[in-house]
């Protein structure tokens, strides 16, 4: 119940989260988790060491704080090789947000090194993808979720929704065990290692003559083929470059724990 | 020895510097230079360490065209091709034009890759300092140099890396001309014509 009121006072209050600071990270606990993606180097459970994940993905508030400290990552003065054209194109001006980003929606149309960066500021890091993806397998009641059929059906509705409909707020969905929020049926989220996914053009490429164009093996499958969420966030992952934004792509942080 | 010293002196300066949120890009290197084109590689404020233990920014190889391909010393398969893959297009070029073109291998393995294994290699492979460095990055500045250069890359379990290979042509100011992902002694005649018109 305590959860609940504290949850309800969050979603309440869109800029407690960026005032929170330490508070809005939450810690997840190591364990052993069998990623939907197979490496071939390094099959079955891998370990995962402890660290703390923000409770939402980074609003749009709490971007502009970061841009108005920042000036170099304000749109128009950063760079193209490191944000598009159109970084951060849906905000009104440089330093205003305007009808159409909302404070409390999440941030998108940002770049990976833009996400970088912000994490960096924050004495923070973009999680890895095996973090991202061994938190989002909880539940509100499990930390392992996956293999339930319910669940899965529940966030894929999230992917059948059309994308040209206004974003809803950070913070709106029922937490997970972690009391972590919004991993599924909000926005993607860049991952650290998002170029470390080598699926896109690499396996697309069969017909290549020339298709020993990596050194040594580890190419990548599917463990979990039936797992349609995660596919779905790996293939759009690994069709990324560095500096590109989308209008539903946006990110969290995390941080090591000490 | 002094040498060494202030190469040790310089790394542990690049390094601090390395370290320093505000460093994601700095105001361009020379006052009397034009500000670097927003589309350069060069906006990415990272110094790398090369074969013979020189630190310096990735930005002063502003000035001429270069090849940049990213590779590892210890792997076996594909890196070595990178290196035929330069020398291919060096032999297509007379010897005004290899003059002009530099050619940077940066590792995505820079805990292995020393100065010394740079060395090492540039030394078996007969690489020209003139032209050819060999040069590692921060650790966690990989990610960024291959992030500009749209590389994509995994570190393997058994220490061996899973990665795009790629031979990219910048132009004096860092901006990406062309690219090829055909490696081997066979140059790829579309690119190696980019390189010439670079070097015109």
């Amino acid at each position: 119940m305590i959860r609940v009121i504290a949850a309800a006072v969050l979603v309440a209050s869109p800029f407690v989260g960026a005032l929170a600071g330490e508070g809005s990270y939450l810690p997840i606990p190591s364990g052993r988790f069998a990623s939907a993606l197979n490496y071939e180097d390094a099959p079955g459970k891998q370990p995962v060491a402890a660290y703390s994940m923000m409770r939402t993905p980074v609003t749009n508030a709490e971007y502009l704080a970061f841009v108005k400290a920042n000036p170099k990552w304000q749109r128009g003065r950063a760079p193209t090789v490191m944000a598009e054209k159109r970084y951060l194109s849906h905000w009104v001006g440089p330093l205003e947000l305007g009808d159409t980003a909302k404070p409390d929606q999440p941030v998108v149309q940002v770049s990976w090194f833009a996400a970088d960066a912000y994490c960096a500021a924050q004495g923070a890091r973009l999680p890895t993808w095996t973090e991202w993806e061994y938190a989002a397998a909880a539940d509100e009641t499990r930390r392992d979720a996956r293999s339930d059929r319910i669940w899965r059906e529940r966030i894929l509705r999230w992917y059948s929704r059309p994308s040209n409909t206004a974003l809803p707020r950070a913070g709106l969905q029922p937490a997970n065990v972690y009391r972590v929020q919004d991993l599924h049926g909000l926005v993607w989220e860049w991952t650290e290692d998002f170029s470390s996914m080598l699926m896109d053009a690499d396996n697309r490429n069969q017909g290549d003559a020339d298709n020993a164009r990596f050194c040594g093996a580890g190419a990548l499958s599917m463990n979990d083929r039936d797992n349609y969420a995660v596919l779905m966030r790996v293939a759009m992952l690994s069709s990324l470059s560095a500096e590109a934004t989308t209008a539903n792509l946006g990110f969290r942080c995390v941080k090591d724990t000490p | 020895m002094k040498s060494l010293a202030l190469s040790i002196v310089l790394a542990v300066l690049a390094g601090a510097t390395v370290v320093t949120p505000d460093a994601a890009f700095a105001a361009p290197p020379a006052a009397q230079k034009a500000p670097l084109p927003g589309n350069s590689v060069y906006q990415l404020d990272v110094q790398l360490t090369d074969q013979a233990g020189r630190t310096s920014a990735w930005r002063d190889r502003r000035g001429k065209p270069q090849l940049v391909s990213m590779f590892y010393t210890s792997c076996q398969y594909i890196c070595p091709l990178i290196i035929d893959s330069g020398k291919a297009v060096q032999k297509q070029l007379s010897d005004a034009e290899r003059a002009r073109l530099g050619i940077t291998l940066i590792s995505m393995d820079p805990a292995r890759d020393t100065p010394q294994a740079l060395a090492k290699v540039a030394t078996q492979r007969k690489l020209d300092p003139a032209q050819w460095t060999l040069a590692s990055p921060a650790a966690e500045d990989v990610r960024s140099v291959a992030g500009v250069l749209n590389i994509r890359y995994r570190a393997l379990a058994d220490g061996e890396f899973n990665h795009t290979s790629a031979l990219v042509l910048l132009d004096g100011e860092g901006r990406i001309l062309a690219r090829t992902e055909k490696m081997g002694s066979k140059p790829d005649p579309e690119f190696v014509e980019a390189v010439r018109k670079a070097l015109r």
